[in-house]
């Protein structure tokens, strides 16, 4: 009942156009490469800023799953993923593009996506409710342990070392000290510059690290790297064997993805790289993959698409986001004077449910735009490199000065693109660090909150079987990899 | 831990980055704990606003004493591509202007336009002028896109007053 008041509030024509060109700009944006949807989301904040709020969370959604969709366009035909998650996408999507069958990969990945995020809409529809029920039981104690969960599973998938993880969400929980604490007034990390009194907004960190940060990394090695973009040949429909193929795979990515996007575990390559290797035992050709197999690109683009759907679960029902992505979206959220959380569906349901209803209608019109205007997304990737990567940074600063015109500002986002840079270089990954700014001052809270019931007893977080359970878990994911790294090398010695 | 042998051959090879890593993480840390040891506040129960920044410098402390146990350890130690440093510090002078136009007043779109143009050349376009030229096209759209279509406030110079 209230998702159709959801789809009355969403259906206006004066909705739908704002969902259209947030779905344009989405797609434009997320095409270009080494452009993620995290970034797309924070490059394309400040355009939803003087709408009403309504109107932003409607043209919010277009553009997020814009993003996600020009991903996929830039892994497939250009062979360079501009995110982990696309990674699995570009190994059969670009054999295919190569043999000229570019047409039905681009189209069994936008269908595929629309398929599963459907599902998965429909899936947060159901769940969600049944999660605030849970939720609003939670105490600090078991927001402060779901919490430290997110750190230790977000640091740990991500990058090839859990030292480095770390490390990286370390620099975004002290960059989330910086500023004027909330209970008490107090200054921390300031060095006396007021510009800092107010914290460190997310989205200058996350367009500093993944836009100047990545800018930065192309131009240091720009010469060793030139991948042209697959011209299309031949039609872009996908022909009735391509349906076969297509439609077990969009069903199953997204059974894969969406719990898993759902589980506080960050990451959205997971459910791919599973996706992938569930297609390829399933595959009967056993030759097929490897040369362009549709299923590659099928699977795991459903698997993306759903998994990116679940992390919206935590995110509205416990305001915990689990990827940069969704921690971009929550400091959206909080433009627009909006906290996700077990309250938000109490207190605004409404809202709530003209924001899932405005996700049907941004996938639905997901599909109707990007199918006809591939050509226009083929030639925006053809856009020299020297002026792409010129653009990009002459909007993300002006993203960053629209939001708060400080020359502090500015100087703080150049600042952040250089250690994203240098993260970069020596192998950081740096969506850590965006989770650490948002969710470090909100652990922060939750721990004093907690520590204030007990009057101080540090043990109210094992005493609540809920909590001890999950910082049990926390602990386990945290000691895990150095123990079998430890195991593996001991192995290697006795040999 | 790790020498370099008299006869020249390094088994022993220190990882640098992780080394320099490990050091700025321990400067963090110190300053952390400084920043919370000269708050003052009054008491209460173990809330304290210093309580995380303790934790925080906590954390980076031990992540700096992990970079320097990995730095020591002979490990495969992925190479580093060798970057074109020229062409880095060429976009570190395009951000750079960027931050100068905006400080001494001359405004956004001539602080985009150069950013646009020495980006550009940064990664080899000699044509500089039609850079320019573009650079400047593009900054007075997204001007009048913004601060006159969506009312942003975008840094005034003396053309930005002109439109």
């Amino acid at each position: 009942m209230l998702l159709a008041g959801g789809f009355a509030q969403a259906l206006t024509p004066m909705n739908l156009l704002f969902a259209l060109i947030g779905v344009f700009l989405g797609t434009a944006v997320g095409i270009l490469p080494g452009i993620g949807p995290a970034l797309t989301v924070a490059l394309l904040l400040p355009v939803t800023f003087k709408l009403d709020p309504g109107g932003s969370l409607i043209m919010f959604a277009g553009i997020y799953y814009g993003g996600m969709y020009g991903g996929s366009t830039t892994a497939i035909l250009l062979n360079t993923p501009g995110e982990a998650a696309s990674v699995v996408t570009a190994l059969e999507g670009n054999k295919m593009a190569r043999q000229g069958r570019g047409g039905p990969a681009l189209a069994t990945a936008a269908i595929g996506s629309f398929v599963a995020g459907l599902v998965a809409t429909i899936g947060i529809a159901f769940l969600a409710p049944v999660i605030v029920k849970v939720a609003v039981k939670f105490g600090p104690w078991d927001y402060f342990a779901l919490m430290m969960i997110a750190f230790v599973t977000v640091s740990a998938t991500f990058g090839n070392s859990p030292l480095k993880g770390l490390t990286s969400l370390a620099l975004g929980l002290w960059l989330g000290l910086m500023g004027i604490d909330g209970l008490t007034g107090q200054a921390r990390l300031t060095f006396g510059v007021p510009e800092l009194l107010d914290g460190i907004e997310v989205t200058t960190l996350a367009v500093g690290l993944f836009a100047i940060g990545e800018a930065l990394m192309v131009v240091s090695m720009h010469k060793t790297n030139a991948e042209k973009p697959m011209a299309i040949k031949g039609s872009i429909w996908m022909s009735l064997e391509d349906w076969k193929r297509s439609w077990k795979p969009w069903l199953r990515g997204a059974a894969i993805g969406f719990p898993i996007g759902g589980l506080p575990a960050g990451g959205a390559e997971v459910p791919t790289f599973l996706s992938y290797n569930l297609e390829r035992k399933l595959c009967r050709d056993k030759n097929a993959f490897g040369n362009g197999a549709i299923e590659g690109v099928a699977g795991p683009e459903a698997a993306n698409n759903a998994s990116a759907a679940g992390t919206m679960v935590p995110l509205l029902t416990l305001g915990l986001p689990t990827s940069a992505t969704a921690a971009v979206m929550l400091a959206g959220f909080q433009q627009y004077n909006i906290q996700p959380g077990p309250l938000l569906f109490v207190q605004h349901a409404q809202l709530v449910w003209t924001l899932i209803a405005s996700l049907f209608i941004a996938n639905a019109m997901l599909l109707v735009l990007n199918l006809p205007m591939i050509g226009l997304w083929v030639r925006l990737l053809k856009i020299p490199t020297p002026w792409l990567y010129a653009g990009i940074l002459v909007f993300a600063a002006m993203g960053t000065i629209a939001a708060n015109p400080s020359v502090v500002e500015l100087i703080i986002l150049v600042l952040f693109g250089i250690a994203g840079f240098l993260m970069r270089r020596y192998d950081y990954p740096v969506a850590p660090a965006v989770v650490g700014l948002i969710l470090g001052p909100m652990a922060d809270l939750q721990l004093r909150r907690a520590l204030q019931i007990s009057l101080g007893d540090p043990m109210v977080f094992l005493n609540h079987w809920s909590s001890a359970t999950m910082l049990a878990i926390a602990f386990i994911a945290l000691v895990a990899p150095f123990v079998f790294k430890g195991l593996s090398r001991f192995q290697a010695e006795e040999d | 831990m790790a020498e370099v042998a008299p006869g020249g051959h390094q088994r022993w090879a220190l990882d640098r980055p992780k080394l320099v890593t490990g050091i700025i993480l321990l400067a963090f840390a110190a300053v952390t704990a400084y920043d919370a040891y000269s708050m003052s506040f009054r008491s209460a129960y173990g809330l304290n606003p210093n309580t995380a920044s303790y934790l925080v410098a906590g954390i980076l402390a031990i992540l700096g004493i992990g970079h320097f146990i990995s730095a020591a350890r002979p490990s495969e130690g992925a190479a580093v591509v060798e970057a074109d440093w020229k062409a880095v510090g060429m976009m570190g002078l395009a951000l750079a202007s960027l931050i100068a136009c905006v400080y001494f007043g001359a405004g956004f779109i001539a602080g985009s336009t150069l950013l646009f143009a020495f980006t550009a050349r940064a990664f080899g376009r000699k044509a500089f002028i039609v850079d320019v030229i573009i650079g400047f096209v593009i900054a007075v759209l997204i001007f009048l896109l913004f601060n006159k279509l969506l009312t942003l406030t975008l840094p005034m110079g003396p053309l930005e007053r002109l439109i």
